[in-house]
């Protein structure tokens, strides 16, 4: 896959949240395209993932620690071809595997998520199990900013450093919003990238949406041996869509007939250009 | 009655290092995290014999449950332990998520449990942990009465497939189940036949049940006592058939009457087959600090409590 279709293969990913979303009148929004550049590199560029075979033991794991986000990661993995796109039309409906979190019952999903917090530590495990039985295989884990306020976090940063899980990434969607508004009004983050390098990790900060600089940061081994790899993924809650972009009432947001279509026509002009 | 002789007190802690350091040697998947509770947990051997196999994760037990979960990757059986209050509901929504919900193959090894862990008082006696583990899906609960069974409980689950709570405790308590006594997750235990009264009970409480039988024999009462160590899932077919016999029932445990095995009963006979029940349990309250002893008697959780509620429960048959 060229780049060019890399980029083309994102707004591709932009319009199927947006439309997933809009038939399901359901779902978080903003997040999803905020986070979407990183899923599509992660899954078009770095991971060794098999849609057709995807329990191979050797497999990297991927976990999503802000589960909320998942409509960027279902339709990441229709694209890929671990299930029909067509069953997304089934998102968020009574008896669907396609809820509003992620769910093991998806072929492709390593982890059920939701509650915030959880991800990391999921992560760490795997990491040491890779480690303990001498597999080299990558564990990367996907934090929202808005759980990072959660305890947990920050007792996973500090064992990951502790067992020197250099096959470990945790890469922050840091769009600096969250439910209620910014980040820095809700609780503040101050500087993460000093926390992180205090807490013993190697801390790379990213455009999250240049797909190029994120295959460059996720995909040439840990950024310091002996170190677990922070990625701080610089991203804009709603990107792609003008009036959604930094506007936190689309975090839960659906938009309306019209909304949609100028949505639509947005990602249209976006893709000509590429 | 049959007669059930102390081996020498020893404490349920104890057979679980035991058991431990048994798995380190028999089964490779084995692997053993900790909150920094290794000489509460008796799990030095296994550390000193599987170093590479033990994981200290420090005063972190959210992050501990979450490891677990993840640990599980390649067949290995994650054993984190650390005492009952925080393996429970400290981290409630980790075992929740990450390992109830996502079916991970978990064990849970909880010390400490209940009144008895004494003189540290209310924080750490946890009377509440039962009821929040039997509460989350397919999650299995175990409560094994004494140094053997949970030696040989610890043994059994790492053969099960799926999450369990195993919870033990502090204190040095009898040690009459047999050795070599094979241990049947779900599978309750009788210990004495009778006619007159059924008397189960769970954990420690299975010798002052045992004890409390033997008076009420030279009281000429005819007590039923069965081991029920499962309390998730319960054998129901063992409780139905015997109260059938015996018409009434006392549940005994070191555990809030709300939430816990008598609860579990108490449902079970509502729908089944309706019958008094009387419940040797804390009724609702936070502990103390004082001696095992003395917090058995204050709370009534020792034999006199299981007889007078033997006495009461007859008279409503």
């Amino acid at each position: 896959m060229t780049d060019k279709e890399l980029q083309l293969k994102s707004v591709h990913l932009r319009k199927n949240i947006l439309k997933y979303i809009y038939m399901a009148k359901a779902g978080h929004t903003g997040g999803s395209l905020s986070c979407v550049d990183i899923l599509n590199v992660l899954y078009n560029r770095v991971l060794n993932v098999d849609p057709h075979e995807f329990r191979k033991p050797d497999r990297d794991r991927y976990i999503q620690s802000k589960g909320h986000s998942v409509e960027a990661l279902f339709v990441t993995l229709a694209d890929r071809g671990f299930f029909p796109e067509a069953d997304l039309e089934t998102l968020c409906q009574h008896e669907s595997h396609y809820i509003g979190h992620p769910t093991k019952k998806v072929n492709g999903i390593e982890q059920n998520t939701g509650a915030l917090g959880h991800g990391l530590s999921i992560g760490v495990g795997e990491a040491i199990a890779a480690k303990l039985d001498g597999k080299t295989h990558r564990i990367y884990t996907l934090l929202g900013d808005g759980e990072l306020p959660e305890g947990s976090n920050w007792e996973a940063f500090l064992s990951a450093a502790h067992y020197k899980l250099d096959n470990l990434y945790a890469i922050l969607d840091y769009n600096k919003q969250q439910i209620t508004g910014n980040n820095e009004e809700v609780m503040s983050l101050d500087s993460v990238r000093d926390k992180l390098e205090s807490f013993g990790w190697a801390v790379k900060e990213v455009d999250g949406h240049n797909l190029i600089a994120l295959e460059e940061a996720l995909n040439k081994g840990p950024l310091v041996a002996g170190k677990p790899s922070f990625i701080i993924a610089h991203t804009v809650k709603g990107k792609g869509v003008s009036y959604m972009e930094g506007n936190i009432k689309w975090h839960h947001g659906v938009p309306t007939a019209e909304q949609y279509q100028l949505a639509m026509s947005e990602l249209q002009e976006a893709e000509a250009l590429i | 009655m049959k007669k059930y002789i102390d081996q020498g007190k020893n404490d349920t802690r104890s057979g679980y290092g035991a058991a431990m350091t048994e798995l380190g040697r028999s089964n490779p998947n084995v692997v053993a995290l900790c909150a920094d509770l290794v000489a509460s947990l008796k799990i030095q051997p296994f550390i000193d014999e599987n170093p590479d196999r033990f994981f200290q994760i420090g005063i972190a037990e959210a992050n501990m449950m979450g490891i677990a979960a993840g640990l599980t990757i390649g067949g290995k059986i994650p054993f984190a332990s650390t005492f009952a209050n925080f393996a429970t509901g400290r981290v409630y929504d980790q075992i929740r998520q990450s390992i109830a919900y996502s079916g991970k193959n978990v064990k849970i090894c909880a010390s400490h449990a209940g009144i008895t862990l004494g003189e540290d008082g209310a924080t750490h006696q946890i009377l509440e942990d039962i009821g929040l583990m039997k509460m989350l899906p397919g999650m299995v609960v175990i409560n094994p009465c004494d140094y053997n069974q949970t030696k040989a409980a610890t043994l059994a689950i790492a053969d099960y497939v799926g999450p369990v709570y195993l919870r033990f405790g502090r204190p040095k308590v009898a040690n009459f189940t047999p050795v070599d006594q094979k241990f049947e997750i779900g599978k309750a235990l009788m210990l004495n036949e009778g006619s007159d009264v059924t008397i189960v009970a769970t954990g420690h409480l299975v010798w002052e049940a045992l004890k409390a039988a033997e008076t009420l024999e030279q009281q000429g009462v005819s007590a039923e006592v069965i081991n029920i160590h499962t309390i998730k899932p319960l054998d129901e077919e063992a409780v139905l058939k015997s109260v059938k016999k015996t018409g009434c029932i006392v549940t005994c445990e070191e555990h809030n009457y709300l939430g816990g095995l008598g609860e579990s009963i108490s449902g079970l006979l509502a729908s089944q087959h309706p019958t008094p029940q009387e419940f040797v349990a804390t009724k609702d309250t936070f502990g103390e600090s004082g001696t095992p002893e003395q917090l058995m008697e204050k709370y009534g959780l020792n034999n006199k409590a299981i007889e007078n509620a033997v006495l009461r429960v007859m008279k409503r048959k």
